[in-house]
């Protein structure tokens, strides 16, 4: 049974209606890519996944998202563990207002682990795991906002990494970085998905065809169509879906 | 594109001569607030000299004889009643205002923020006088008939504590403001990022929002501090203003505004009287001054965190 399965699940921003009946499994340690026109709900669909849609004003919600079978809108779903599954990737990389360290050690402070020795471990693993170690191994007491922007986003994705997520949320988490680092995150993502669920979310298709294992695409809120990768992206069902990856509509 | 005929130097494009001329005049603008602050200081300086010269600027600010028909001018008190009052204040109103300004900004909802944050526009707007005038009705007769006697103590009312609470009552909402704007500043995906990796809203506060917040919070209270240093109105109204440093907060006390608000035009023919007071003044356009610097000096030098861009 996958980790995420959304089960006709609505959104509403005031009387908005959002999100419309959306209906979809998210397959297991692979990469999920979400593509759509702008404005469509991807990132409000990749934010209900932990709750982050909560901070808006006058949510709705029906219909369930299940993440291990627990339904994270339900009434007594513990917010702080259901996040804690899921690290986030924004748009531009945000770093903590304190040092690289302190970033990636920040979760697993938060989540009661010890000091000394094994935080030590656990930053480097993670920076490891990352691909931004080399670059940083040196000043590790630095502040984070020193970094480039591609480094800071990758190291936004080990601080992610260091609460030992299962799923990796990314909403479109390469449009702030240059093609550099746009490829060392894709690599990266990659790697990762041996031991993670991946979700991201993008605007480039040719990003998608390059990353993506199954691909969800939206319009108007709708999922119109899901599927591997190759079958969505080469050949899809639905005359929308086509319009879309030959870009005639966008 | 033709030059206007009106530019009347040769070889200028209209956009040079319009950058230079606003240069020109954003100098100027910037020279003019400048000159008024130094003339102001001048002035208060040489009108003030009969009285520093003839009674030497330690004596007048170390004397506590403010006896203006013999000749005594000393200033201690009026000095430590404003440093008492504004300490007062400051330390009443800073913790209130910058929670309750967390709390609206991080934790409420938007209507009750917004509804919030109206309250203390309307707040910061009332004149201080009338602040003064309900300081009189309330705030006087409940040091008077109810603070003090819990402490078995006998007072007017009319004293430091009043003084410290009207004031206190004053600068909330101009702290709360301006702690709301900063608030404003910090960019949401922060918070977002914090909470994503399963962190309460308070562990997200105290790391990363006051982390970011910190300088600013600073700039608030210190603005507060302004504003409580200055003010005249409303501490005249209930400090009581006998010049003597006071033992206790039940106390009257005299600060440096009311001294010159209650004087000025009523010196009579006391020889140095009007120059004692431009050297009150002067005194204390310098705690202002001070003050200021010594905050930028200090938010220079001191590292907020590890926040760089
Ligand atoms: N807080 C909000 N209140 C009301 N409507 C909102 C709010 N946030 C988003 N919306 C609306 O919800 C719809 C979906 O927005 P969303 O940000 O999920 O789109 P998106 O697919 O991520 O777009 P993009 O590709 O431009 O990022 C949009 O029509 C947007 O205007
Ligand atoms: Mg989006």
């Amino acid at each position: 049974m996958p980790h995420v399965k959304v089960n006709k699940f609505n959104l509403y921003f005031g009387n908005d209606h959002i999100l419309k009946d959306i209906d979809v499994s998210i397959p297991d340690k692979q990469i999920t890519v979400i593509i759509g026109p702008s404005g469509c709900g991807k990132t409000t669909l990749l934010k209900s996944f932990n709750r982050l849609i909560d901070l808006q004003d006058n949510v709705k919600t029906d219909g369930r998202i299940l993440i291990d079978g627990e339904d994270v809108f339900s009434r007594n779903a513990d917010l702080c563990s259901i996040r804690k599954k899921m690290g986030l990737l924004l748009q531009k990389p945000y770093p903590l207002p304190m040092s690289i360290y302190d970033n990636v050690a920040y979760g697993p402070r938060i989540h009661g682990l010890k000091k000394g020795g094994d935080l030590d471990g656990l930053v480097e693993h993670y920076l490891k795991e990352a691909s931004l170690w080399d670059e940083v191994k040196g000043r590790l007491h630095a502040p984070a906002g020193n970094l480039s922007l591609g480094q800071q986003q990758r190291l936004c994705l080990a601080r992610g990494l260091a609460v030992e997520p299962e799923i990796i949320l990314a909403d479109e988490p390469t449009s702030a970085l240059d093609p550099l680092s746009t490829a060392r995150i894709e690599k990266t993502f990659i790697k990762l998905k041996k031991s993670y669920t991946i979700i991201a979310v993008t605007h480039i298709l040719r990003q998608a065809k390059r990353i993506a294992d199954y691909v969800i695409f939206m319009y108007y809120g709708r999922v119109i169509e899901h599927g591997p990768a190759s079958k969505v992206l080469e050949n899809p069902e639905k005359d929308v879906t086509k319009e879309y990856v030959n870009g005639v509509i966008s | 594109m033709p030059l206007p005929s009106f530019i009347p130097f040769k070889g200028l494009s209209a956009g040079k001569f319009k950058n230079i001329s606003a240069r020109t005049l954003f100098l100027i603008a910037a020279l003019f607030i400048n000159f008024i602050l130094l003339s102001i200081i001048i002035w208060l300086t040489v009108k003030s000299a009969p009285v520093w010269v003839e009674k030497s600027i330690p004596g007048l600010l170390l004397s506590q004889v403010w006896f203006p028909a013999r000749g005594g001018f000393g200033m201690f008190s009026f000095i430590i009643g404003t440093v008492l009052s504004t300490l007062l204040a400051v330390i009443l109103a800073a913790p209130p205002a910058i929670l309750s300004a967390i709390y609206l900004h991080e934790y409420a909802s938007k209507k009750i923020m917004t509804a919030g944050r109206t309250l203390i526009d309307l707040l910061a707007g009332i004149p201080s006088v009338v602040f003064g005038l309900w300081g009189i009705i309330t705030v006087v007769p409940l040091v008077r008939n109810h603070i003090a006697p819990a402490f078995g103590i006998n007072t007017t009312g009319y004293c430091l504590l009043s003084c410290g609470l009207v004031l206190s009552i004053m600068i909330v909402p101009v702290i709360m403001l301006m702690v709301i704007e900063v608030l404003d500043g910090i960019p949401n995906e922060l918070r977002e990022s914090s909470l994503a990796l399963g962190a309460t809203r308070w562990q997200t506060v105290k790391h990363v929002v006051m982390r970011m917040a910190y300088p600013g919070i600073l700039s608030a209270v210190a603005l507060g501090i302004s504003r409580a240093i200055g003010e005249t109105m409303a501490v005249l109204m209930v400090a009581g203003n006998v010049p003597a440093v006071p033992s206790s907060v039940f106390e009257p006390v005299y600060p440096l505004p009311a001294l010159i608000a209650n004087n000025y035009g009523e010196m009579l023919s006391i020889p140095l009287y009007d120059s004692a007071l431009m050297f009150s003044a002067l005194v204390l356009l310098a705690m202002v001054l001070v003050f200021n610097i010594g905050l930028h000096i200090f938010k220079k030098t001191a590292r907020y965190g590890g926040q760089t861009s």
